[in-house]
């Protein structure tokens, strides 16, 4: 129970002065994405069919090597912003919120520099 | 965590059925939700049968003459039936709308009428509004200018300034968006809503208020203001037809903009 006043419990700890750039950073990585997933989707759907070796070949063009690294980022970073607004929507409890986000900001990064480790590789030879 | 079983209190029973009145030329059945604290039963839903030949055109016609013909128990707010004052704001056939301005004919059916969702309810059709007001305070709804006017003259604004205002000074803060807003019924502890966040957008547009950095300052958090995920419900159930969620928009443009 407690005898706080309504509007006490209301400014509780003070506003955060933060999430503008939350907030920017998921509209950016999205319109970042449409092109950038319409690009590969179309390169995807022109290579049904095609070996190993013709697939790998593509992905060490430069041009493609450069494309797929920064889809790569956009994907990661856009998919754990997106995540991390919904665990805090409703996940209740203070610690779980805070290890689920943390979780997946972790989860993100190492998948992240995975992806792009093995691009680099094979853009490296 | 979300809660998966629902409060004790969330189950609704099935109440009493009063009986029609004789001779009823046009019977419409009401099924009105029923709650008090003192009986430690959980809430019932009872039915009503009102003749609308004999009732005036609005739900809160049809809800005043229950109350007073048929069940004096039946407890509401209501004040100036004409969608003013936002007393009557409830949840009519499954969307929030103030009683005094739906028309009984727009509902097919028997008319369900529940209070706002999501708020605690103090008995049957009144939802206890202390936080909302309470959120309402926390943004100082007030004109704040270091400046004076000159004495004896009131504080100009163009006409272009003045337009500004337009679809936001209409608001009566009667929370049917606040509380049809899916955002606000799992964090209503910190998000502020759409009725709140209109109301702050009011004095942040005023040509006239000296404080918008201020009040800018005050909505930038993650759950004060982003916990809007532009779902629309507010816009959609707004009862005098203001959009909540452009409002929101407009404040998240702000912060973009001084960045």
């Amino acid at each position: 129970m407690s005898l706080r006043s309504p509007l006490g419990k209301v400014r509780g700890l003070g506003s955060a002065k933060e999430g503008v750039a939350h907030w920017w950073a998921q509209r950016m990585t999205a319109v970042a994405l449409v092109p950038l997933l319409v690009w590969f989707v179309a390169s995807i759907c022109a290579m049904i069919g095609a070996d190993y070796g013709a697939v790998r070949d593509w992905i060490a063009t430069p041009m493609v090597s450069i494309m797929l690294v920064l889809l790569t980022i956009a994907v990661f970073h856009h998919a754990q912003l997106g995540l991390q607004v919904v665990l805090e929507d409703y996940v209740h409890t203070e610690w779980l919120k805070i290890a689920s986000i943390g979780i997946v900001k972790f989860a993100a990064i190492g998948l992240a520099v995975a992806t792009i480790f093995s691009i680099v590789k094979i853009a490296l030879g | 965590m979300v809660e998966f079983s629902l409060p004790k209190n969330s189950k609704v029973r099935e109440g009493k059925t009063w009986p029609a009145t004789d001779g009823a030329k046009r019977p419409k059945s009401f099924r009105v939700y029923r709650w008090n604290g003192d009986d430690g039963e959980t809430p019932q839903v009872d039915t009503y049968t009102v003749d609308l030949d004999d009732c005036g055109p609005m739900v809160l016609d049809a809800i005043i003459k229950i109350k007073n013909e048929i069940d004096p128990t039946l407890t509401f707010r209501r004040s100036c039936r004409e969608g003013v004052c936002g007393s009557c704001a409830m949840n009519v056939d499954g969307t929030n709308t103030l009683a005094c301005t739906k028309f009984l004919d727009e509902v097919k059916g028997e008319v369900k009428v529940y209070p706002l969702p999501h708020m605690p309810v103090v008995k049957d059709l009144v939802p206890d509004l202390t936080q909302a007001y309470a959120q309402y305070r926390s943004i100082e709804p007030w004109l704040k200018s270091d400046s004076q006017p000159t004495p004896g003259k009131e504080r100009l604004q163009s006409p272009e300034e003045r337009e500004k205002l337009d679809g936001m000074w209409e608001c009566i803060l009667c929370f049917c968006c606040t509380t049809a807003c899916p955002s606000y019924w799992w964090n209503s502890d910190r998000y502020l809503g759409p009725a709140v966040l209109l109301q702050a957008n009011r004095w942040i547009q005023d040509s006239r208020d000296e404080a918008t950095g201020e009040r800018l300052d005050e909505l930038e958090d993650p759950f004060r203001l982003y916990r809007c995920h532009t779902i629309m419900n507010c816009t959609k159930t707004c009862p005098k037809g203001l959009n909540p969620a452009k409002a929101i928009a407009d404040i998240k443009l702000a912060m973009v903009e001084r960045r």
